[in-house]
């Protein structure tokens, strides 16, 4: 059990109505259920009045018992007995949920919420200075095979590393949510097993050829700029090549961001990349063209190299364990 | 290891075509008014026979469940309810079904509402799954257009599907805090006698089935019970779908044969122990609520019911929680009880308490800043709890943490050891005795 309460009186809006496509799909949803049994609806329109505003308001508690003439009380028994209903106000970009069950923790749960707590606020259910963000840790959320994940709005995260995790928040914080596709972010199909499923790969009851194209696609890398065409290598007069410089005196060591190594960074001098602030300054489209042209099919966004890059270029070794809290390899 | 054509979830993946008319070229919807045209008797006859065992933990046979239902209506309604608020930890089965293979469960459901005289079900869906449940309408709705749904449909029996949803209550999955749920009060259990099948949804009778019970149900009756129960060992018989989370290499949801051993199991589908087979420590058979077993009493144990009994624990919904030997096992226990605190509904004064209790004890041994007599008093409280509850979750409280002290006892004493050894550490003041 957990000691729920309404947010104070001094956030709670005076009114709430449902919008006029919620209304209609209220009374649809109200019809669902036998007649005098309205009250089955509660949970239903509750969860809709938290997707319309946010968060489960006292008036949205108000209006929705006299929707279904409820007694206020069992309406309010409700709302705080259900944990997923948020009754105080949570970030508006986005809540991040972690679960944090065994499963989850057992996979590294716990490094996610770290992230949280260093990104967002140091505790759960508040919200950062601007608002936006806030994050909560949550039960097992149903995806114990794809441990750790997180769940924003409606779509769960999966296979997370922190890095990862921190792309994603950045990426909500930005407005750019979308941006990320939900589900796994490792090389693997929802619940079949990285690499490939072992079963289920005979052809026997299979569909049409023609209807395979709608699968998604094999490994659905973490963001769309990796998705990238693949097919045609982009040529190098690309607009979107970042610019080129001589080799300097003193090139960084490009070898320090996780996930370059010697001869990546070779492949990047031949490319006229020889310092970290030159890899913090790419843009998203520079990003996609030097994936698309190394071929590192995503590489460069899951490792996260501009934020990598960014902190060695900014303070070198230190501020890398600074923002990542761990050494450069 | 099963055959693909024996495997009942063909699109587990989502790999494959998820439309109707994906579903019907690879079997499902085939011939659902011939079975529906043999009979009510027939169909619970050959559930019966089938030795299918529901999915959803317990493991009681859905046919005779299926038979408790009035054969006469004394004119109330009868109900179908679907358990798919699916939130015990480990478990993430009737996710893959909603949302790749729907047309399974919707034709599941028509055919056990012919069977127990119910027009109209309703699918129970955990608050969190809102993609599965997108996905569900989605296929729900074809079948209305395709008029396999609704009145006056093609199999020959009118037949409504509605789908309700909580919102994060854990306790919700238990039959009876389910159907309060639905009736739009707190999912708080109610007392039994009376039981759904004679008093459940709105005062009707009802009956409450998991979701990958139902869904396996139209498959059997169309290859015969006499398939299905030739697949395993007696009592434990057919196809289960299972989840391996935790410390194996590749962890993935799968269909299988019941009565393979664990060894097997996670050779052929996850890819082995993290670090080895001597690297394995304790596995939770089946979900976070069966007791801890030791690696070494697993390795070889089968993983059916009869199987897992013998090891102690049981077999509950299939998902195995595998932890190596990195795992403060302390800890992950600890991680459970506080689960169970969280979702306890505050009915039962042993739960509500109780899940609290074992809480804060296990919080001060994962440290080891306990007495070594507070084990016997962590099992006696755990004792205190299963069993003197109105429903299961008491004993789901109780279990991990009797199975952490039956085999990890000596872990326990080890790690308060270490905390009184290091006692100055942690700002203990020496002084002479006068």
């Amino acid at each position: 059990m957990s000691v729920r309460r309404l947010a104070d009186d001094n956030v709670q809006p005076q009114s709430f109505a449902f919008s006029e496509a919620n209304k209609a799909w209220a009374a649809e949803t109200i019809n669902k259920y036998p007649a005098g049994r309205q009250q089955s609806a509660v949970i239903p329109l509750l969860m809709r009045a938290q997707e319309q505003d946010g968060w489960v308001t006292r008036a949205a508690i108000e209006t929705i018992a006299d929707m279904l003439e409820m007694p206020y009380i069992r309406v309010l028994e409700v709302a705080t007995f259900y944990t997923q209903f948020q009754i105080k106000p949570v970030g508006t970009r986005a809540h991040v949920q972690v679960c944090g069950t065994t499963p989850c923790m057992l996979r590294g749960a716990e490094d996610l919420i770290a992230v949280c707590k260093k990104k967002i606020h140091h505790d759960p259910l508040h919200t950062n200075e601007s608002g936006t963000l806030s994050w909560e840790e949550v039960e097992c959320q149903g995806a114990c095979v794809n441990a750790p994940m997180v769940v924003i709005f409606k779509d769960t995260y999966e296979d997370l590393t922190p890095i990862q995790l921190e792309y994603i928040i950045d990426r909500f914080e930005a407005g750019k949510g979308g941006d990320v596709t939900p589900g796994p972010q490792i090389d693997r199909v929802y619940s079949a097993p990285a690499g490939g499923p072992v079963t289920l790969t005979t052809d026997t009851p299979a569909p049409k050829a023609a209807k395979v194209a709608e699968a998604p696609a094999a490994a659905a890398p973490v963001a769309p700029v990796a998705e990238a065409p693949a097919a045609a290598k982009p040529s190098l007069d690309d607009p979107n090549r970042p610019a080129a410089v001589e080799k300097p005196a003193t090139p960084d060591d490009l070898k320090m961001i996780s996930g370059v190594g010697p001869v990546m960074e070779a492949k990047l001098h031949d490319l006229g990349i020889y310092t970290f602030a030159q890899i913090a300054k790419w843009t998203e489209k520079e990003v996609a063209w030097v994936d698309s042209y190394l071929a590192f099919r995503g590489r460069i966004v899951r490792d996260d190299w501009i934020k990598q890059a960014d902190a060695l270029a900014r303070g070198g070794e230190e501020e890398y364990v600074r923002v990542f809290g761990k050494k450069p390899r | 290891m099963l055959k693909d054509e024996d495997r009942i979830f063909s699109n587990l993946y989502g790999l494959k075509d998820k439309s109707l008319k994906g579903a019907m070229s690879r079997g499902h919807w085939d011939g659902t008014k011939q079975i529906i045209e043999k009979g009510r008797d027939w169909i619970i006859e050959e559930m019966k026979a089938s030795g299918l065992r529901g999915r959803g933990g317990a493991g009681f046979p859905t046919g005779l469940k299926w038979s408790f239902m009035p054969k006469q209506s004394d004119g109330r309604p009868h109900y179908l309810v679907v358990n798919a608020d699916e939130s015990e930890p480990g478990t993430c089965k009737d996710r893959d079904i909603m949302r790749h293979d729907p047309h399974t469960l919707i034709e599941g459901c028509v055919i056990a509402g012919f069977a127990m005289g119910a027009n109209t079900a309703y699918i129970y869906l955990r608050g969190e799954y809102m993609r599965e449940r997108e996905a569900l309408q989605a296929a729900v709705d074809e079948c209305y257009d395709a008029g396999l749904l609704g009145k006056n449909n093609k199999n020959g029996w009118d037949f409504d599907i509605y789908l309700h949803h909580g919102a994060g209550a854990y306790i919700c999955g238990e039959e009876t805090a389910l159907l309060e749920s639905l009736e739009g009060k707190k999912g708080q259990p109610r007392l039994k006698p009376p039981f759904p099948a004679n008093m459940g949804l709105y005062g009707c009778p009802t009956t409450v089935n998991n979701v990958e019970s139902i869904a396996v149900a139209p498959t059997i009756l169309r290859r015969g019970a006499s398939w299905f129960s030739a697949i395993g060992r007696p009592n434990n018989v057919g196809t289960k779908l299972f989840m391996v989370s935790g410390h194996v290499n590749k962890p993935c949801t799968f269909e299988e044969a019941m009565g393979l051993s664990f060894r097997e199991l996670i050779e052929t589908h996850c890819g082995g122990i993290r670090g080895g087979w001597d690297n394995l420590l304790a596995v939770i058979p089946g979900g976070a609520s069966c007791p801890v077993v030791k690696g070494e009493d697993m390795k070889d144990a089968i993983m059916d019911f009869d199987g897992m009994r013998e090891v102690k624990s049981s077999f509950g919904t299939g998902g195995m929680i595998v932890m190596d030997k990195s795992t403060d096992i302390i800890k992950a226990i600890w991680r459970i009880a506080a689960f169970f605190k969280h979702e306890s509904c505050g009915q039962c004064t042993p739960c509500r308490e109780g899940t609290g209790w074992m809480t804060r004890i296990l919080e001060r041994m994962v440290k080891g800043n306990a007495q070594k007599r507070e084990i016997d008093m962590l099992f006696e409280v755990s004792k205190q709890i299963e069993g003197h509850t109105i429903c299961a979750l008491g004993d789901a409280a109780a279990w991990p943490v009797q199975g952490l002290i039956r085999n990890f006892r000596p872990e326990i004493e080890k790690r308060i050891d270490q905390y009184t050894a290091n006692a100055m550490a942690h700002g203990a003041v020496m002084e002479a005795a006068e």
